[in-house]
Formats: structure tokens, sequence, C-alpha cells
């Protein structure tokens, strides 16, 4: 159940090394992304953006119209999710990640001007995974689910576009170590494949 | 005939909204930890554990456990002796889930129609499902569905000669399809018989069965849970869909009568934040 995987074999995630976490700075620099790799167990710090379905069909209509986005994508750190309220004295409410290919068709269009990293959930297209490796880009997977402790890791934030989406609306989040796991990083590696390959048996 | 005034009903639905989302349920917390125990992935033990974590500090912080707070769905059995009074019982679960979204800090996530996108803001109306029953009790469960893994179920018209054998390919290829997206070690209810309608409704209800991962009283459905746990388990696909030994935390199996021409079946999904609550009033 290890090294037989060929490429990438240094990124197995069943290596203790590989797994313990890596605290990384936002935003992310390019010479960090292209260290990581698919099966990293990463903390974050820093600053990021939010966006989700309704966010990101402006973002388009915005690039289709030539206007400008929200927030410049270069070097951006951008998370798919739609939060819980906060309740009066917390930074946010419960804030996990939602299923990232449902912004298959948009990503490239952020990727392409620079998004150095999103975070979400799920398996993402082809066209997406060919312009992160073009562009420098890597997906990083939150764990969905642990939406309590996750929020726990959110130190501010605030709406800085699109406030009549309510919980779709574009926030900038400051996180201090949010823990997220590196599935597509820029060397062919998946750890949405590579992982249940490794653990694929018959059954019995 | 007993009268139940419908203001209590939209009590119950408030409490058990802000309960379901906040509390994950004693035999789902065990479902999980057994699924730790059973989990031999690196990754897998790491996310079954904050899982397991995350419900400590969703019921401690009174916040959603999952941000994704869902469809409220009722399935309400009414004793066909019992007279709602004091108005509508469909306005008084859509108040009750309205409030209980409101007062718990959970997030409204219903739209008005897949055409016009407009958030209905206090995440009505209820999905609700009635049968009849003999008797004066009701009783009332709630299902707090989240999206992403009911975009993942499926229903297929089987014909009877794709039988057993092609039901359990098509729930391993359901399964296989949903990959991480389904928040995996998912809960399966799977609904089969009756119409293209009524497997729909079977399946969902499935997800409801008490502890979760109890066996079907129908020896021939036991058999066949257990066999597609260990199909599902044999994908590899494992906790968050990071490759492990662990798939499924339940599969419920509910079968129902058909036609001679027919072997409907439906597959529903539910991620590891598994919600439900039951009361009889």
């Amino acid at each position: 159940m290890t090294d037989a995987d060929g490429a990438g074999v240094g990124a197995t995630p069943t290596s203790d090394a590989r797994r313990s976490p890596t605290s990384i700075s936002l935003p992310l620099a390019a010479d960090t992304v292209r260290e990581l790799r698919s099966g990293d167990s990463v903390l974050l710090s820093g600053p990021l953006v939010t966006g989700r379905d309704a966010a990101h069909a402006r973002f388009a209509a915005a690039i289709e119209a030539g206007e400008d986005l929200p927030f410049d994508p270069a070097g951006e750190t951008l998370y798919f999710v739609g939060p819980t309220p906060a309740r009066p004295g917390h930074a946010i409410g419960a804030a996990g990640p939602t299923t990232a290919s449902r912004m298959d068709a948009w990503s490239p269009l952020l990727v392409e001007r620079g998004l150095r990293a999103m975070i979400g959930k799920g398996r993402r297209s082809d066209a997406v995974k060919v312009a992160m490796r073009e562009h420098g880009c890597v997906y990083l997977g939150a764990i969905e689910g642990t939406a309590a402790l996750l929020s726990q890791c959110v130190t501010s934030s605030e709406v800085i576009a699109y406030s009549d989406l309510g919980a779709e609306a574009v926030h900038r989040l400051e996180v201090r170590d949010f823990p997220a796991l590196v599935v597509n990083d820029l060397h062919d590696g998946d750890l949405y494949v590579d992982g249940p390959a490794r653990w694929r048996r018959a059954s019995s | 005939m007993r009268e139940i005034p419908v203001d209590e009903v939209a009590d119950i639905v408030r409490r058990l909204c802000i309960e379901a989302n906040h509390e994950l349920r004693g035999d789902q917390v065990d479902a999980l930890r057994r699924a730790r125990s059973r989990e031999e992935s690196p990754i897998g033990k790491e996310v079954l554990d904050r899982l397991l974590a995350n419900a400590e500090v969703s019921a401690r912080e009174r916040i959603a456990f999952c941000q994704d707070t869902g469809y409220a769905v009722c399935f309400l059995e009414i004793g066909q002796d019992v007279h709602f009074t004091g108005g509508s019982l469909a306005a008084a679960l859509d108040r009750g889930v309205a409030e209980g979204y409101r007062d718990g800090y959970l997030r409204a996530s219903l739209v008005r129609s897949p055409v016009d996108r407009t958030n209905t803001g206090d995440n009505t109306p209820a999905m609700v499902h009635y049968d009849l029953v003999p008797g004066a009790d009701v009783r009332l469960t709630l299902l707090v569905k989240g999206a992403g893994c009911d975009n993942m179920s499926a229903l297929r018209m089987l014909t009877p000669a794709a039988g057993v054998e092609g039901m359990k390919r098509f729930v391993v290829e359901t399964i296989e399809a949903a990959g991480p997206s389904a928040s995996p070690p998912v809960t399966v209810g799977i609904g089969m018989g009756g119409t293209f309608d009524r497997a729909a409704v079977l399946a969902k209800k499935a997800l409801t069965r008490e502890p979760t991962g109890s066996p079907s009283p129908d020896p021939r459905l036991a058999e066949l849970e257990a066999e597609l746990v260990d199909a599902i388990d044999a994908t590899g696909i494992g906790p968050a869909g990071f490759g492990g030994t662990v798939t499924t935390l339940a599969v419920h199996v509910e079968a129902y009568p058909t036609h001679i021409a027919a072997f409907p079946v439906a597959i529903n999904l539910d991620c590891h934040s598994h919600r439900v609550r039951t009361v009889t009033l």
C-alpha cells in the first residue's frame, strides 16, 4: 500500500513525514505552490476570499462585460464556502467547503488571471486541472463536515462584494492554521485518484 | 378524535431543526466511532477524528456542524383519529422551520425555483411527506438533508431481468460517480419497488432508520445491506474521498410491491453529517 504508484511517490499520503502538516502563509508564493505535493497536509494562515455558485456566475458576467472583478485573482486563494450566520461575538458561523465541481465551468477564468489556490471538496474537471497546471494553481481539499472546527480558524470576516447574495456573498476572511490537504498539485498528482487507488480491493 | 394544536407542531419542528443541526445524534456518533475503528488509512483516520471533534465543538458552541444546513425534510405519520386545530398544518411546519433556522443561526439555503434563484430567506418551504395511519398518534421525523449528497443521488428503472445483481452494480456505480462529492463515509438509503415516485420517497425515508446501521427486519434485505456495505467499502474511496477502507456508515434498504414489469431502484445518499430527529406526539 505504499510506493507503487510511480510519479509523486514522495507525496504518498501514507508517509508520516509528508503527513505532518506544513504551516503556510497566504498569499501563497509561487515557489511554495510548486513545492506542494498531492497528499500534503497544510495549515494556512493569512487572507483569502470566498465565493460559490452565484458569485462565480457574477465573476464570469463581469469578465465578459470587461468590468473589474471585486478582487484581483492574481496570487489569491479562493475558498468555496457559504457559511451559516455568525452568532454575536463570532467572526463567522459554520464554514466548511462546498462541492467544487459546480464551479468548474468558471474556475479557468480565474485561474488564467493568476488565482493561486482553490479550496473546496470533490473532484475537478480535466479542463480545470489543465488550467491549474498551466497557470500554477493548486486545488486544496478541506474536510467537509468539519464546519464548526474550521470556523474556529477564521479570525475575521467581511463582505467585499455582492452583499445581496447573503451566504453566497464574497467575503474576505483571515484564517489561522486552517487545515487542508493538497488534492491537485502542479505535478499531475491527484489525491482523489491516487488515494482510493491505494485502498481499492475486490468485493468479497 | 384527538385534537392537536398546530402551534405545538411548529414548536417541535423549531426545536428539532436546531437540535439536529447542532448535535450529532448518539447513534450517529457511534457509527463514526465504529468507522474510526475499522479505518486503516492514516488520512482516513485523521478525517474521522476531525469529524468526531467537530461534533463535540458544534454541540458545545451551539453552532451547526455543517454549513449546509440543508432542506428540512419532514415525514409525518398522522393517526387518522387526529384533528389538527388552530390553523394550517403545512403553514405551521414552515413556521417551525423558519423560526428554527433563524434562532439556531442556520443557513437559509433554498431558492424560489430552479429558474428564479432568489433565496426564500428562511429555508422554507419544508419538504413534507404525509402518511395517514391508524390510531391517534403523530410521528414526526425531521431529516436535514444537505444538497452535496442529494445531488449525487440517482434513480433508475431497472428490469426484472437485471435483478438484484443489476441493482448492486447500480449502487456501486452511483457511489463511484459521487466519490468525494457526497462527503463519505455516506449513509445510503435505497428504495426498491413501487413506482418511479414511490421508490424515491422510500429511499429518502430509508435514511431515517434508527439506529443508523441497524439491519432491516427482513433477513433477505439485511443480507443485501451487508453485501452492499462490503461492495461500497471495496471502492477504496474512503473518508472524505481521500482513500481508505470505510466509505459507508450504513446501508438501509426498503422494499415495496411493484409491477410484474418493473424493478425501480432509487439511491439517496447522505453525507457523514447525518441529521435526523424523530418524535411522537
